[in-house]
């Protein structure tokens, strides 16, 4: 290898790294930071933390005991985190079932209409994903088009209320999440060599048996990856439950919101949202690990 | 609010056309969201040439978390009195330089003065316009609902007895917890300006019990929902309840059933409100001084501030003013409301950190059912 070609390696290793380093890596460290200083009246709204880095081991105890200590001592915030994981996993597995039956019909459709089922599945993206979502404001209101068309065809008497109810959450969160676990379930079921079905069905399979045995387990890597893809920013979503939700809608994002402009908080606030990183770090860990084997499985 | 925000924004592209490129003087604002006659924006850039770029807000916390990040990129924005007070203490403003304010000889003293508690020395703000936080309420369904409602105390939307009854037609609120709070506080008989934790959490419990009466707290939204008829009352600021009660006139001229025709009224309980004062301050980092000042000394003028008020249904801190408001509305007691109702009126003082902290906690407590 001449010495041209290991310094493109190097670029090309290296601008993925720089992008992390400037774009995750400092912003983390700046609100690490933050999250280890008292919290002042004064524009920042944070007393710089270390004059030197001899305090730093003076102080740190006092104010991870302050500031991380909070979010065990004042409930809110484990509840905040739980609900979050909760509603997040939930709306992952009813997100499944509605997405899995449209990949496959997609996956089934004769070739010739795949590519405009796919762009019908990617067209919502066209439009700004806070328009869509305050369209749902219209669409579920009391007044608005779902209750319309539920009491014309007069399934119920009066309006139900749907918005500002954690029942809202999930529907906002199912449709704006819905193409990210649609697009990778429908890239490893359109993969599915038919001949197998075949061969089971050949083999005695009713067709349901078929779909279980083989279909569905061929399907998982598709199926993971959704699921991650899903779960992850649902975990941490603020415009849903906040143009949505209700009250009783305790969302982590929502919470981290309250501290940072209700209390003006930025440490406490910064404590929040480093914590959510590290609780986070998990499922994507489990996520990294999953696509590496079903990338080995596929060799 | 959205047929005003799509205005501003026509203004906004309006004005950008005829603003000169090479030398362009701009001014921008961040202001209260229905909060201005798009008009009178337009005019500014007539007689100035200085283009404003209008944007808008909800909620005190967001102006103030983004004056305290710093470099908002505004040259004039509005903060209310309490909110004013702490920033001004955080030294994010710029000290007003009154030889650049001709038009200051115009403002009303009583409201001067009681600004001057949260600004010693009017050394940083003028007001803009000032207001209550009271009841707006839906007549027909109020009188569908609750008949022996007291249409003139704060009991018909804090006393479980009466709001309770109009559950099924939905109660919205301000998410303002330094508004509601004082207002349930003074209710209870306690002082409204306490920041004891023990009052603040008397407040939520007794508000526990109206809680369930309760469909959302949001501080632009009930405008619409009370026009359309999708809740029958609210806790909010007086202009725009008046926007709601205009607009459902508006919509009422094209709706034929009678039933369906939205009247909406407006309430300063006699047990006392919120006074609130929304005031133009120029931060520290502003780009555009002298635009600004050019900007504030316009809005002071009698004629165009008069149009703010005729527009937004909410009294200026202009004594001048007056001249130039419509009679309808200058002489509307909700809105310029009686001497006698003005002694009752409340201020509220700043939260500091703890106080803040605990305000918050008891304010999600109170939200959730």
């Amino acid at each position: 290898m001449t010495g041209g070609g290991r310094w493109g390696r190097w670029v090309v290793i290296g601008i993925p790294y720089l992008w992390m380093v400037v774009l995750f890596l400092v912003p983390f460290l700046i609100v690490a930071k933050i999250s280890l200083s008292t919290s002042i009246i004064a524009a920042p709204p944070y007393e710089p933390v270390f004059a030197s880095l001899a305090e730093v081991w003076t102080k740190i105890g006092d104010f991870t005991a302050m500031n991380y200590g909070r979010l065990i001592s004042e409930s809110i915030y484990v509840e905040s985190y739980l609900s979050s994981v909760w509603i997040a996993l939930s709306s992952t597995v009813l997100m499944l079932f509605v997405a899995y039956p449209l990949a496959y019909g997609m996956a089934r459709a004769p070739k010739a209409w795949r590519p405009t089922l796919l762009m019908m599945v990617i067209l919502p993206f066209w439009t700004s994903f806070l328009i869509r979502v305050y369209a749902w404001i219209g669409i579920l209101s009391e007044e608005g088009l779902l209750n319309w068309v539920l009491v014309s065809l007069g399934l119920v008497d009066e309006p139900i209320t749907f918005l500002a109810t954690t029942r809202a959450v999930y529907i906002g969160i199912i449709y704006s999440y819905l193409p990210f676990m649609v697009l990778p379930l429908y890239s490893s079921l359109e993969k599915l060599d038919d001949t197998l079905i075949e061969a089971a069905q050949d083999l005695g399979c009713t067709p349901l048996q078929a779909f279980w045995r083989v279909t569905f387990p061929l399907s998982v890597p598709g199926v993971i990856a959704g699921s991650f893809l899903v779960f992850i920013p649902a975990v941490g979503e603020f415009v849903i439950p906040d143009l949505l939700g209700g009250s009783d809608t305790v969302m982590i994002g929502k919470t981290l919101w309250e501290e940072f402009f209700n209390n003006r908080d930025w440490p406490a606030a910064s404590a929040v949202a480093i914590t959510l990183l590290m609780l986070l770090v998990v499922p994507i860990v489990v996520f990294q690990n999953a696509q590496a084997k079903a990338q080995e499985a596929e060799r | 609010m959205k047929k005003h925000l799509i205005a501003s924004a026509a203004v906004i592209a309006l004005t950008g056309v005829t603003g000169v490129q090479a030398q362009e003087k701009v001014v921008n604002v961040y202001n209260w969201s229905d909060y201005i006659d798009p008009a009178i924006l337009e005019d500014f850039t007539k007689e100035t040439g200085i283009k404003v770029k209008y944007d808008v807000f909800d909620s005190n916390e967001l102006l103030e978390t983004k004056l305290l990040a710093g470099k908002t990129g505004y040259d004039v924005v509005v903060p209310s009195g309490n909110f004013l007070g702490r920033q001004i203490q955080t030294g994010v403003f710029t000290s007003l330089d009154k030889s650049k304010l001709p038009n200051l000889k115009y403002m009303w003293p009583v409201v001067t003065d009681i600004l001057a508690k949260y600004d010693p020395g009017n050394k940083y703000a003028v007001n803009y316009m000032w207001g209550t936080t009271g009841i707006g309420y839906n007549v027909a369904k109020i009188k569908e609902l609750v008949p022996d409602a007291p249409l003139d105390s704060w009991k018909l939307a804090l006393d479980p007895k009466y709001v309770l009854k109009l559950k099924s037609c939905g109660v919205m609120m301000l998410d303002a917890p330094d508004e509601i709070v004082p207002a349930v506080m003074n209710y209870l008989g306690l002082d409204p300006d306490s920041k004891k934790k023990e009052d603040l959490e008397k407040a939520a419990a007794h508000f526990k019990k109206i809680r369930p009466a309760i469909r959302k707290f949001h501080s632009s939204e009930y405008i619409n929902a009370l026009a359309n008829g999708d809740v029958c009352m609210v806790i909010g600021w007086s202009g725009d309840i008046k926007q709601a009660a205009s607009r459902a006139e508006e919509k009422n001229k094209t709706v034929t059933d009678p039933k369906k025709k939205v009247e909406i009224g407006y309430i300063i309980p006699k047990e006392g409100a919120y006074m609130f004062f929304d005031n133009f301050v120029i931060p520290k980092d502003a780009e555009h001084v002298e635009e600004a000042y050019t900007f504030i000394n316009y809005m002071m003028k009698p004629e165009v501030i008069a149009k703010a008020s005729n527009f937004i249904q909410y009294p200026s801190g202009n004594l001048e003013a007056q001249k130039f408001v419509d009679k309808a509305i200058l002489d509307d007691r909700s809105i310029y409301p009686s001497e006698e109702t003005m002694k009752k009126l409340y201020v509220i003082s700043p939260f500091d950190q703890k106080s803040q902290r605990d305000l918050t906690r008891v304010w999600r407590e109170m939200k959730r059912k």
